[in-house]
């Protein structure tokens, strides 16, 4: 049940949907009521805390006054000093997440399409196979790719051993291992919501092409690509946004050369204590990522995504 | 891809014919290895997703089999076989400790959220209002905004309005960002409805409170189930957040993260193995409970 109902959560992600079809009869007041308490959390704890934020990223600290004291002065120099320093952290972020984004696809669209064109009565069982990693923690889970990819680990030991690996090299802690790891913990979210949309997809078209000369890659790239396309945007932005801010594989499978922004953004709030900074980093990534996806989502063509 | 079952005879013949890729419809004068290179062919995305799945599944068997792992404090490194660490899951008390915290956030964050956003759902699914793509748009956001924006952006509310980080920071921060899920998962399970089953309640003179009891609430039931599971993995799986809003505070995923450079105790992969078989059990209970509804 659960399932399929997380599929179908990420299918209203990834299709267009309009206005309720049948309205119920009553007050005029009752969807407000509603929409308040949920509303006014979102409000309270994610709109104030965004201004909060950007009011904290031009603060500057009060001469003589302790460590973590910072007075407003409207210091919009924060953002260029931020940038030009951490410039390399965040193309790095970009980069790598941008590589994860495509290995997901690349990997996840075959297993998507399996699940809905092929597999048949088993499904539930591939599609629970594929939440499955969720069900046990993201940072052991990190950390075991630590171990298989470890120097004493089977994986390097193998390459070494097949001189496919020069020896000496180790796989972890390089860039990588990053762009592995986050492949890896975000591939699911690329998965469903192209599971989704091929779902939908009707196999009769498919054939179609087929009797109509089509030869497979071609009525692949015409006829089942298209169809897709709201699950490859929805699945390439779920992956994206959290793989750029990510900085838990870079942290656990990198090296300090290997650093992206969310990693700056945490060590700059809680060992450098510099909030202003960590503040405008962290505002500088969201606005990235919403002209980002705002551009993506126009070219694209899926207006609506919630 | 080409499974002809359904077209006419004629179409399938002349496909047969023209197509080069037209998999496992040769004639008997192919041989043996043409015959494995078809079955390749027709098979080669099955045999790809299934790679894929086992690629997925790595990490998974590598957490499970070292709860089984003789170590001591740090459990990197193969040593034989026990079932210690399972016969005294609270050996490395701080592991305890940090998945009660985490049991406790989860319950809270998942009930206020699930409750919160089924309320939006329905208010999205069932009722004209103005506001509506406002109501969306904030809705959207804390899905498209990276979790290390949203524990730093409440990290300066709290900093600014001088509360201190700790548990209901924490819970306060958990039931933000489940909300939005909440809401999607409930509104797909909505909109998958037929309107007109309710308008057939209320035809039959059942006022809205009935119907809504009577009718709509049990339809929606599976979508609601689902958001609160979806909660509750996502607060207690959920580090970057709490991190930045935790103080003092230790979450399971946390205690993982700050132990990963001293190693972590053995207790850590049971208490993940044991979320994953329970988690499993529910989701595998779920299916067959829905399939024999249907039957």
């Amino acid at each position: 049940m659960s399932v399929t109902a997380v599929a179908a959560g990420t299918r209203a992600a990834a299709g267009p949907e309009g206005a309720p079809e049948e309205v119920r009869r009553g007050r005029r007041s009752t969807p407000y009521l509603l929409l308040l308490p949920g509303m006014a959390w979102l409000v309270l704890f994610f709109a104030v805390p965004v201004f909060a934020l950007a009011s904290l990223s031009l603060q500057t600290r009060v001469p003589g006054a302790e460590i973590g004291v910072y007075t407003q002065t409207f210091r919009w120099a924060n953002y260029s000093d931020a940038l030009t320093e951490y410039a390399p952290q965040f193309i790095r972020s970009f980069l790598y997440a941008g590589l994860a984004t495509v290995l997901c696809l690349a990997i996840g669209y075959p297993l998507a399409y399996a699940i809905a064109l092929k597999a048949g009565r088993w499904r539930n069982l591939m599609l629970i196979a594929v939440i499955a990693p969720f069900f046990t923690s993201f940072i052991l889970r990190t950390i075991a790719w630590r171990q298989v990819l470890a120097d004493s680990g089977p994986v390097t030991s193998t390459l070494h051993t097949l001189h496919l690996l020069p020896a000496g090299t180790s796989l972890t802690a390089s860039g990588t291992a990053v762009v592995a790891g986050l492949t890896y913990n975000f591939l699911p979210f690329m998965v469903l919501p192209l599971y989704a949309s091929l779902e939908r997809l009707d196999p009769r078209l498919i054939e179609a092409a087929g009797d109509l000369y089509a030869t497979a890659p071609v009525g692949f790239r015409r006829v089942t690509l298209p169809l897709s396309m709201p699950g490859v945007v929805a699945g390439t932005l779920l992956t994206f946004i959290p793989a750029s801010g990510d900085y838990v594989n870079a942290a656990l499978l990198g090296n300090p050369s290997t650093q992206m922004i969310g990693n700056v953004v945490d060590s700059r709030f809680f060992r450098i204590v510099d909030y202003p900074t960590a503040a405008a980093l962290s505002f500088v990534l969201m606005a990235a990522i919403l002209l980002l996806v705002t551009f993506y989502i126009r070219r694209a063509g899926t207006e609506e995504l919630v | 891809m080409s499974t002809l079952g359904g077209a006419p005879p004629s179409a399938a013949l002349d496909g047969a014919g023209v197509r080069e890729n037209g998999a496992g419809r040769r004639t008997k004068a192919a041989g043996r290895p043409a015959r494995a290179m078809a079955w390749l062919r027709r098979n080669l995305v099955m045999i790809v997703a299934l790679l894929v799945l086992v690629y997925l599944f790595v990490p998974i068997g590598y957490t499970i089999a070292f709860s089984f792992n003789n170590a001591g404090r740090s459990n990197l490194v193969w040593q034989g076989f026990t079932t210690k660490n399972w016969t005294n899951p609270c050996g490395a008390p701080e592991v305890c400790s940090a998945l009660v915290n985490s049991l406790k956030i989860g319950l809270l964050a998942t009930v206020a959220a699930t409750v919160l956003g089924t309320m939006v759902a329905f208010a999205l699914a069932r009722h004209r209002f103005r506001g509506r793509s406002a109501t969306n748009l904030l809705i959207f956001l804390p899905m498209a905004t990276p979790e290390v924006v949203l524990g730093a952006a409440l990290l300066s509310l709290f900093l600014n309005v001088g509360l201190e980080p700790g548990f209901w920071t924490i819970v306060i921060a958990h039931i933000m960002f489940c909300v939005s899920f909440v809401v999607v998962t409930v509104k797909a399970r909505l909109a998958g409805l037929d309107p007109r089953i309710e308008q057939a309640a209320m035809d039959l003179y059942a006022d809205e409170w009935q119907t809504f009891r009577r009718v709509t609430l049990p339809l929606a039931a599976p979508g609601i189930v689902a958001a609160a599971l979806l909660s509750f993995a996502l607060s207690f799986d959920d580090f970057i957040i709490t991190n930045f809003n935790s103080g003092n505070v230790t979450t399971f995923p946390k205690f993982v993260y700050v132990s990963a450079a001293r190693g972590i105790p053995a207790q850590a992969n049971v208490v993940a193995t044991t979320m994953f078989v329970a988690a499993l059990l529910v989701v595998l209970t779920g299916q067959l409970l829905s399939r024999r509804r249907r039957a």
